[in-house]
């Protein structure tokens, strides 16, 4: 009975010994692509990696951060770059993210290009002054009852250099099951205090991130972001300016208008458009109020599409688009800036370019 | 003395092959390989993809674990654990032939590889592996049975395919749109290969 017992299990030991073994060996010699240079933007950076991993996470260990908020799995289409050399067949898993014009410009998603030999890729220049951050948060304060201020003290690197407008990818840890992931929010602190972040969230219901920062995420923690990205920043033209955001989307605004009173722009007029829905949606109030007063530049328009008739609220009542057009019936020499949902975004840009605005003056920031 | 070892290699060969896949269909006679199936029947293409994938496994495998059954497990008395014996091999070799294709061809790769892991854990290959061992066969034979079994579920998940492309257009009620009507068509299919049953005995 017991040498019965010794050999069962004894066999099974070794059966799982050899196999695994034999894997192991398998994958030293058969999956051993060796050394692979990858050539960014025509000699600009020559990495030398080991070939078998991916694209993203071989640029990351060599500190290249493309923007990324799937984690790798080829679900966001976030990690687009242009190999113009080996990077082989475009695989199943990319393929419904790659439109035929990005076919023709090689365009992939860097997360599911194998390095397997040496490649020739190309990437936008901003994207090497990014860098991945370690922080320590300082405060989480809320602003209405579903968006909260976040201010981080940066603690490796310590300083950040961006333009007011930009956004970072915040990862959140692992909870309940719930795997990291990377979200891009738009810092709505200014460029020149460059030893912290801020960033103004909006809870989701069921997202993964924001979940984590307002149910898991404690002061004095540490977390990751990295960053800056985006093209969202102030234009160098003479044009007056329109501001349109709602809720959460009012960060990078709020990050712009501060950063022109501190450079000393004042020859630009600007008007923020603040949509909510109701007075307690509204935040950051009395600070735009006394921006309002220190700038004679600066008009702060704030409206409420669904607030009760019978309130006191004496401030625009509509939707917002319906409040820009009112406002400004001839836009055709502004330039505007816009940041929230999708829907909201394609409302406003149809206004803004039926009151004359040419589409090459809106820029804005989706966040889906 | 079984019927089988009167006739010639070949005969035996091609009669447990066609029984495999007609008449012992593993998935429309024996509903085994099911949750993949459903999963990827989606569209002939990937149907065609995963089945020969699941071909290529079966007869790799029944001939596999043929020898480990033969030669390690008989010897030294452990019949009995067979089916993990099975899945361990099973599971090594996915992982091995995934290599392998990922290092010679990114085409294959491309087309085969990414269904190698979903196989790793079908049912039908250790069904095949389990039910070889019921008759009497030779290596050869196992082999045979094991291409067949594969071909038959290859034979299944592509005729499902085509049905469900062709049905995904139809108007169907919301509760039956998915896994709903695939369940009745495999049944309808399963009462046609039915017919087949009893007209080879092995």
């Amino acid at each position: 009975m017991l040498a019965q017992i010794a050999i069962s299990v004894g066999f099974l030991l070794a059966c799982g010994l050899v196999l695994a073994g034999l894997l192991l060996l398998a994958e030293k010699k058969i999956l051993n692509y060796g050394t692979c240079h990858i050539d960014v933007n025509s000699g600009r950076k020559d990495l030398a990696v080991e070939g078998g991993s991916s694209l993203l996470s071989s640029l990351a260990e060599n500190n290249i951060f493309i923007p990324s908020a799937c984690g790798g799995r080829g679900s966001c289409a976030y990690c687009k770059v242009t190999v113009r050399e080996g990077g082989g067949m475009i695989g199943p898993v990319e393929e419904p993210y790659l439109s035929p014009e990005e076919r023709q410009a090689s365009v992939r998603l860097a997360c599911q290009v194998k390095v397997r030999r040496d490649l020739r890729i190309e990437i936008p220049d901003e994207l090497f002054n990014v860098s991945r951050f370690r922080a320590k948060l300082l405060h989480k304060k809320p602003l209405t009852h579903d968006i909260v201020e976040l201010r981080m003290q940066l603690l490796e690197p310590g300083e950040i250099t961006f333009e007011a407008g930009q956004y970072v990818q915040l990862e959140s840890a692992e909870y309940k099951g719930r795997d990291s992931v990377m979200r891009g929010y738009s810092i709505s602190s200014l460029p020149s205090d460059r030893n912290h972040l801020e960033l103004i969230i909006r809870r989701v219901p069921d997202g993964i991130c924001t979940t984590w920062v307002f149910d898991h995420l404690k002061e004095g923690q540490e977390l990751n972001f990295s960053g800056p990205y985006g093209f969202f920043h102030l234009s160098d033209t003479d044009a007056p300016l329109i501001g349109i955001a709602g809720g959460s989307g009012m960060a990078p605004i709020w990050a712009i208008v501060r950063d022109m009173k501190e450079k000393g722009i004042t020859h630009r007029p600007a008007t923020y458009f603040f949509g909510a829905l109701t007075q307690k949606d509204l935040f950051f109030m009395d600070e735009f109020r006394q921006l309002e007063k220190d700038c004679p530049w600066f008009t702060f328009v704030p409206a409420l599409s669904k607030e009760p008739d019978d309130s006191g609220w004496t401030g625009e009542r509509g939707l917002i688009t319906d409040v820009v057009a009112r406002r400004f019936p001839d836009a055709s020499q502004h330039e505007a800036y816009l940041c929230g949902s999708p829907g909201m975004i394609d409302a406003s840009v149809a206004v803004l370019r039926s009151n004359g605005m040419p589409e090459e003056n809106i820029f804005y920031d989706k966040f889906a | 003395m079984t019927p089988l070892a009167d006739m010639s290699l070949l005969a035996s060969f091609a009669l447990i092959f066609v029984s495999a896949a007609f008449t012992d269909n593993i998935l429309l006679a024996r509903f085994l390989g099911m949750c993949s199936c459903l999963g990827v029947s989606k569209k002939v293409d990937t149907s065609l993809g995963l089945g020969a994938a699941v071909i290529f496994v079966t007869a790799c495998t029944s001939a596999l674990n043929y020898l480990v059954y033969q030669y390690l497990l008989l010897p030294l008395g452990l019949d009995y654990l067979r089916l993990i014996t099975f899945i361990v091999v099973i599971a090594a070799f996915t992982q091995l032939v995934e290599m392998i294709i990922e290092r010679v061809s990114e085409k294959l790769y491309n087309s085969l590889g990414i269904f190698l892991p979903l196989i790793t854990v079908n049912c039908a290959i250790l069904g095949i592996s389990l039910f070889m061992l019921n008759k009497p066969y030779s290596f050869l034979q196992a082999f045979a049975f094991g291409l067949g079994g594969g071909f038959g579920w290859f034979l299944a998940i592509t005729l499902i395919g085509a049905i469900r492309e062709r049905i995904n257009e139809a108007a169907l009620p919301r509760g039956l749109e998915g896994p709903g009507i695939t369940l009745i068509i495999i049944g309808i299919m399963a009462l046609g290969f039915i017919g087949f049953s009893g007209m080879i005995k092995i």
